[in-house]
Order: C-alpha cells, then sequence, then structure tokens
C-alpha cells in the first residue's frame, strides 16, 4: 500500500501538470470547497496519524492543541531539517515529488486556519530548496497559493526557509528561533509552540511526511487511512535503510510489517550482504537505543517484532527501542560497536547548541572517553563513567538532544558491554584495522 | 497560593517561580542558581542547577512531574509540592551539574579576580563532590581583549547568557554575543570589537565567575582583603547607588550594590564605575551588609575573625585528601595519538 510514493517514479512527477494528471492537488479541491476547517482537523484524528518525525505524537491531537485567539495569526511550520544520521526520507520526497509536500501543506493550513505557512530546510539541501520554490512557483501560477485559493476565499503564501545546516534546528523551538533569524538555541517549555511559537502566536510543527500524508487522508477519509497498519500505529511509514543490507535505500511500508520481513524479504532490505550475518539495528535514527539480532527480531516474550511505534518500544529501553524517525540502520558482523558509539558521540558532541551544561559538557565528555576507549586507552571504570554520565545527561536537558545523545551511549553499554570490555583489556588487538570483538556464541558469530 | 518546598508551606503570588518561592522562604531552601537572574528577563533554564524535582503538580491536579524541573523557570501552582535538598534524585543530578560545569573550568581560582565572591565556587563547595573523574584536557580558548575596562577568560566561562541579555536590556546595542556552540560556544565581540557603552560595566557585576572582570581592577586584590562600603553620588546617568571597596585609604573597585543573592537591582553606568575613584567623588553611607559566613567578612570586624591555628590545621589535613593520586600513565601515548 503506497499512499506517498505511489507516482513517485513516474518521470515528470516534479511538475505540476504531471502530478495533478495523476490524481494531485484533488484534496485541495476536496477541503478547500466542501469541507470546513474543523471537518479536515477531524478526518485527521480519526485517521491515527502519528507525527513522523520521531516522537510520534499524534497530529490530529496536536492540531487540536493549537490555541485560538482573536486577531492573532496562527502558523504552520514544516519541519524538513531532517538531519538524524540515517534518516534521508523527507529529502527523498521533496527532491522527487515537491507537490506532495506542498499539498499537504495547504491542506494543513487550511485545517488550522493558518495564513502563512514555512517550510524550513536544511541547509545543506540546497538543490531540494530550488526544487521546492519552482514548485511553489507553479502552485502560485495555478491559483493554488496566494489570494483566493480555487475561488473558495481561502488565502495563504507559503514561504520556504534554509537553515543554517545545525541538527539542533528539527527541534521545534529551535526551529522557530532560526526561523526568527536568532540563533537556534531551544526555548524553555512551557509556553509550548501551539500557545507561543513563531513571533509569540500560535503555531504547529508538523514533519514533511506527516504533512505530506494528510492530502490522502482528507481524499480518501481518516477511518481508510486506519484501516492500514495495526493499533494505534496506523497509515504507512516511509523508511529510509541504510548499512550492509542488499538493496538500502527508502521504502513506504506499512506499518505493521515484522522486522524479520523488512530485513530479510525480496519486496524491501533483500537480506543482509552476501556471505554475511545481522549484528544489530538501529531502527529509528542515530538517537533511538541499538538492539542486538536476537531482540530486534522477536521481542522478549517471543513474539515477532513489527514495524509499528508499539512493538519495536516493547520492553522498553531495556530489551526495545523506538521507532523514531524510520533511519533504519543495519550492521553486520564486521560492525564495531564502539566504533559505532563513537561516530554517534561524536555528532552530537558537534551538534549541542552549548545552552544547557549538561548536555554541552556531558556530550564532549562522552565523545572524549569513546575516543578513549575506540583508541586503546580505556579503562575499566570509563565504561560505568560513561552509563553514569549518560544519566546525569538524560532527561535534565532543556531539549531532546541530550537524551538523544544519552541513549544510543547507554544501549550500546547494555547490549554490547563485552565489546567495551575487549577494547580495554585488549588494546593492542582493538586498534588493528577492522578488528571486531566476535561475542562467544552469538548469531552473528564467524 | 499555596506552596509546599521541602515541607515548608508558604503562600505567595500567581505567577510566582518555584525559585522565587522558595528565596522567600529562606536561604535554607532556595536551590542554587548560576544562569537565573531576576532583574534580566529572559534568564534561566540554562545552567539547570536548580532542578528540583515536583511532587505533586497542583491542588486540582496532583500528579507528580515526571522530569525534574528548573525551578527558576517553572511557575508554581496552588498546593503544589517541591522537593529540593529532601529529594536525593535533586541532589544527584546536582552533582552532575557540578562536575559538568566545572569539567573545562581552569580552576585557576588562586589567580582568579573572581576568587571569593564567586558564584560557581559556592555551588561546587555546597553541591560538588571534592573528587573529579575527568583524566582530559581540558578546552581552552585564547584571551580577548573587549576594550579598555572589560576583560574575557573564556575558559572560565560557564555559558549563562547573563551578559547577553544585560547588553540587551540595559546598554542600547550589544555588541557580544554567543558565537559557535556546544562545548566550543564563546562569548565574544565580532572579530573582537571593543565593547563601548554606558553600560557596558554591569557584564561585569552578573557575571557569576570570572570570565568577565574589571581591567582597572585586574590582579590589584583579593576580595577578602577589601572592605566594601555602600555610597552614592548625584549621577546624570544612573542612580548613583554603588558599592566602594577600600584597601587602606584607596577605593581600588566601584561596583553596583547586589542583594542577598548576588542580584544587581540598580545597574550602574561606566562612569560610577571607572572614572569615580576618590573618596571625595561619593557620600558615604556606611559599611556595606556582608554575610557572616561570607569570606568578605572575614579578618575585619573583630567579631567574626578567623583564628589561624584551626583553619591551618585544617587545610593540611583537607590538602591530604584531596592530594591528586589518580594514574595519568595510560595517557602517556594520546600525545603521538593526535
Amino acid at each position: 500500500m503506497k499512499i506517498l510514493t505511489q507516482y513517485i517514479d513516474v518521470p515528470g512527477i516534479e511538475t505540476i501538470d504531471v502530478y495533478r494528471k495523476h490524481g494531485g492537488y484533488a484534496a485541495v479541491e476536496k477541503a478547500l470547497k466542501t469541507m470546513s476547517p474543523d471537518e479536515v482537523t477531524e478526518e485527521v484524528k480519526k485517521s491515527g496519524l502519528r507525527g513522523r518525525g520521531g516522537a510520534g505524537f499524534p497530529v490530529g491531537m496536536k492540531w487540536s492543541f493549537l490555541a485560538k485567539p482573536e486577531g492573532v495569526p496562527r502558523y504552520l511550520v514544516c519541519n524538513a531539517d531532517e538531519s538524524e544520521p540515517g534518516t534521508f526520507k523527507d529529502h527523498y520526497l521533496m527532491m522527487k515529488s515537491p507537490h506532495t509536500l506542498i499539498e499537504g501543506m495547504i491542506v494543513s493550513s487550511y485545517a488550522l486556519g493558518a495564513k502563512s505557512s514555512y517550510i524550513y530546510v536544511r541547509g545543506e539541501l540546497m538543490y531540494v530548496i530550488h526544487i521546492l520554490e519552482k514548485a511553489i512557483q507553479e502552485a502560485y501560477n495555478k491559483g493554488l497559493l496566494g489570494k483566493n485559493i480555487l475561488g473558495s476565499g481561502y488565502d495563504l503564501d507559503l514561504y520556504v526557509q534554509p537553515g543554517g545546516g545545525a541538527y539542533i534546528c528539527g527541534e521545534e523551538t529551535a526551529l522557530l528561533e532560526s526561523l526568527e533569524g536568532k540563533r537556534g538555541n531551544p526555548r524553555n517549555k512551557p509556553p509550548f509552540p501551539a500557545v507561543k511559537g513563531l513571533y509569540q502566536c500560535p503555531t504547529v510543527v508538523n514533519n514533511v511526511e506527516s504533512i505530506a500524508a494528510t492530502s490522502w487522508i482528507v481524499m480518501n477519509g481518516g477511518d481508510e487511512y486506519a484501516k492500514i497498519g495495526i493499533g494505534r500505529s496506523t497509515g504507512s511509514k516511509l523508511i529510509s535503510v541504510s548499512g550492509h543490507v542488499r538493496k538500502p535505500g527508502v521504502y513506504e511500508i506499512p506499518l505493521g510489517i515484522t522486522v524479520e520481513d523488512f530485513i530479510f524479504a525480496d519486496e524491501w532490505c533483500g537480506g543482509i550482504r552476501a556471505g554475511h550475518k545481522l549484528k544489530a539495528v538501529v531502527a529509528g535514527g542515530s538517537s533511538v537505543p541499538i538492539l542486538p539480532a536476537e531482540l530486534i527480531l522477536k521481542t522478549t516474550n517471543g513474539e515477532k517484532r513489527l514495524m509499528t511505534y508499539e512493538s519495536l518500544s516493547d520492553g522498553g529501553f531495556a530489551t526495545g527501542t523506538m521507532l523514531g524517525s524510520g533511519g533504519f540502520i543495519v550492521m553486520d558482523e564486521t560492525t564495531c560497536i564502539v566504533h559505532n558509539t563513537l561516530t554517534f558521540g561524536r555528532f552530537y558532541h558537534h551538534e549541542s547548541c552549548g545552552q544547557c551544561s549538561p548536555c554541552r559538557e556531558g556530550t564532549g565528555w562522552m565523545d572524549k572517553i569513546l575516543y578513549r576507549i575506540e583508541h586503546g586507552q580505556g579503562r575499566q571504570e570509563d565504561i560505568d563513567l560513561l552509563v553514569d554520565v549518560s544519566k546525569k545527561i538524560e532527561g535534565n536537558t532543556i531539549c531532546p538532544l541530550g537524551d538523544a545523545a544519552a541513549w544510543p551511549v547507554a544501549a550500546a553499554i547494555r547490549h554490547f558491554r563485552d565489546e567495551f570490555e575487549w577494547h580495554v583489556k585488549h588494546p593492542e588487538k582493538a586498534t588493528q584495522p577492522g578488528a571486531v570483538f566476535m561475542r562467544e556464541g552469538a548469531s552473528w558469530a564467524v | 497560593m499555596k506552596v509546599t518546598i521541602d515541607n515548608i508551606t508558604i503562600d505567595v503570588e500567581p505567577g510566582t517561580t518555584i525559585l522565587q518561592a522558595a528565596r522567600k522562604i529562606g536561604p535554607q531552601v532556595a536551590p542554587p542558581a548560576m544562569c537565573y537572574y531576576e532583574p534580566i528577563k529572559g534568564s534561566g533554564g540554562k545552567c539547570r542547577a536548580c532542578l528540583v524535582k515536583v511532587t505533586a503538580g497542583s491542588e486540582r491536579d496532583p500528579r507528580p512531574m515526571p522530569k525534574l524541573v528548573p525551578s527558576c523557570i517553572t511557575q508554581v501552582q496552588d498546593g503544589m509540592v517541591v522537593e529540593n535538598t529532601t529529594n536525593p534524585q535533586v541532589l544527584e543530578a546536582r552533582k552532575g551539574v557540578v562536575e559538568f560545569l566545572l569539567l573545562n573550568h581552569p580552576l585557576d581560582c588562586p589567580i582568579c579576580d573572581q576568587a571569593g565572591e564567586c558564584h560557581l565556587q559556592d555551588f561546587a563547595f555546597e553541591h560538588g563532590v571534592s573528587k573529579t573523574r575527568t583524566v582530559e584536557e581540558r578546552n581552552t580558548f585564547e584571551p580577548q581583549d573587549l576594550g579598555p575596562y572589560i576583560q574575557l577568560h573564556m575558559n572560565r566561562c560557564v555559558l549563562c547568557y547573563r551578559c547577553v541579555y544585560t547588553a540587551d536590556q540595559v546598554t542600547d546595542g550589544r555588541v557580544h554575543g554567543v558565537m559557535h556552540r556546544g562545548d566550543h560556544a564563546e562569548i565574544s565581540t565580532y572579530i573582537e570589537k571593543a565593547i563601548d557603552n554606558d553600560f557596558s560595566g554591569n557584564v561585569i557585576d552578573v557575571c557569576p565567575v570570572g570570565a568577565l572582570t574589571d581591567k582597572t581592577y585586574r590582579f590589584k586584590n583579593r576580595v577578602w582583603f577589601t572592605k566594601p562600603v555602600d555610597a552614592h553620588c548625584s549621577c546624570d546617568k544612573c542612580s548613583g547607588n554603588v558599592t566602594l571597596w577600600y584597601r587602606g585609604e584607596e577605593v581600588i573597585r566601584v561596583t553596583a550594590r547586589k542583594n542577598e543573592w548576588g542580584e544587581v537591582k540598580e545597574f550602574i553606568c561606566n562612569t560610577c564605575r571607572f572614572e569615580r575613584k576618590k573618596t571625595s567623588d561619593w557620600v558615604i553611607e556606611g559599611p556595606m551588609k556582608v554575610a557572616r559566613h561570607s569570606v568578605i567578612s572575614a579578618n575585619k570586624y573583630g567579631a567574626n575573625a578567623i583564628k589561624p591555628a584551626h583553619p591551618l590545621k585544617q587545610a593540611a589535613e583537607q590538602y591530604k585528601q584531596i592530594d591528586d593520586t589518580r594514574d595519568r600513565s595510560f595517557l602517556e601515548p594520546q600525545k603521538q595519538l593526535k
């Protein structure tokens, strides 16, 4: 079942004529001409669509929290600052089919009563910004944006804003600061953006994929969307797969397929590259806990793990992980977990905004300790020190970047402590190029 | 509105923050604050030193808050129950914050002008542990020249953002700010521009550590050798209410007056601060109120003179305790590495 990527390979889908030929902008016509804004919100609520940026908060619920005081403008901001290592789904969608996002933006802005909406795109993706700007111009020319859209009396201006390429600006309040032209520091919450967001006005910030999905929901109904998927994980999800699989790339999956199918079926990733075995998976972008092969395929009570929000987080952080943003990183037995953790640690060290002390100092400290362990200068107590530092960061910071930095380190030590200990005890072996610890009896051991 | 902090209940106005309510009760329950500064709007929430546990959100909704909350920016609700020093989780988190703040702090207190009136010293003394767990090299920055009056030592900075907000709200044009991010973030003027403004000296007073210091006072004295005296003058730019810091007959420093939480209530102009350094420029009101336990009052007024024998003995004992015996030999090969 493909919702967002159904026509993505049609040649010329980035132009408005081809896009309209394939049913594009029908949702705009339907919503603006036959539905009230509240009806659109109601459909999105019924669909059970959950935020695709990582946190998985229900979109319809988020919309209904939006404060609606008289005489104050409201804004919709699309978070296209996708910078999580391992995640590249929004990039792909915007690059291939920009009108899918623009259509979703019009429908969602209409539902929220926003007269100006913004797409905040990561600064590195300048060519995507050009594609979007071209598409927006086309939409203006066809009367789908601007004053009195399709004669309905609804006005909407859509702007594309490039960011400076900082990971932190993917955090919604930092994004709003950056959009206002300030330094991208997350704000203290409360007040939440739904009350005081962009320019101190009520604002909704949604991920590209969430917004793009709303036009399908308007066309086909929320109930139809809710039929896809299992339980509270409804609809389809774009998963960006990287790592040691045969066919890495972006896949649109119906939520609810098994992780095993997703990794090994030919329809999706096509299995681990020839001659190698699955060792570990980071299921939702670099900030979610890493899981070893046996835990990612099956939960602790022996059930097959599914690609849903609930199933992936089954067992909490002790034996589970999160669906996150859908950055699916697969590692085979040639991967050194310590090296991988150092790479993540270095990323968060580089990207911390430096506003609150636990994150600013803690990420740097963890990076330095991991660097020492990886380069053969670790001490036994460093492993416990890492766990303790990660605990002191987690939950004590202004924004979730602190948590995102702490979780992968804590999880790597939780599941692969023997690998860290091997680095500490046998530095001469561990620092050899390509040296990887093999756990005896593990399913990936060779 | 009734709020209970560490089992003490107090009635406060709506809109009061937990920290302000705790300060009303008294210093024994007030959480420490490194970045929050009441007179400056927008400050707070950054250092995480004032984290507290809310065990009951309000009368209406008595559920506890899931995370520790920064007390300086969290407003009280009617019937809120807060645990500060009575909660082990809070104390543990605070220990962590001290450790994080000291991680890249040079600990050059013996040559730092702020020593004796440094909030980080107080904070670390009250809430920190005596042993460090870090063996890593500290991040260092080059000293920067910010004009004739202000010296910046970025190494000591804890990035509280107070000076940034002060420059925004007190002076008529900010030329310094935070550049870069993460632990390499630094306070700086763009390309070392000098700060030139009638009220720029106030950034020295709001700095909780020795990152921004007074160039006219640098290395001249230790604060516990000076005698603070409240004085005023008629100034056309500011209120003229200041504290003069005497060494003998000489005024060696002029600062704004601070309240018991170390906060300036009336900002003063640079003329008062840097130019008027003669007793004849001022009308003396009397000695400044100094807390008895403060090092500033030590050895001055007879009653609380510190007897040297006991502290010397104590210092000798403690010196042994903090003697650094950690094995650093494993760090040796690191030099070849980088």
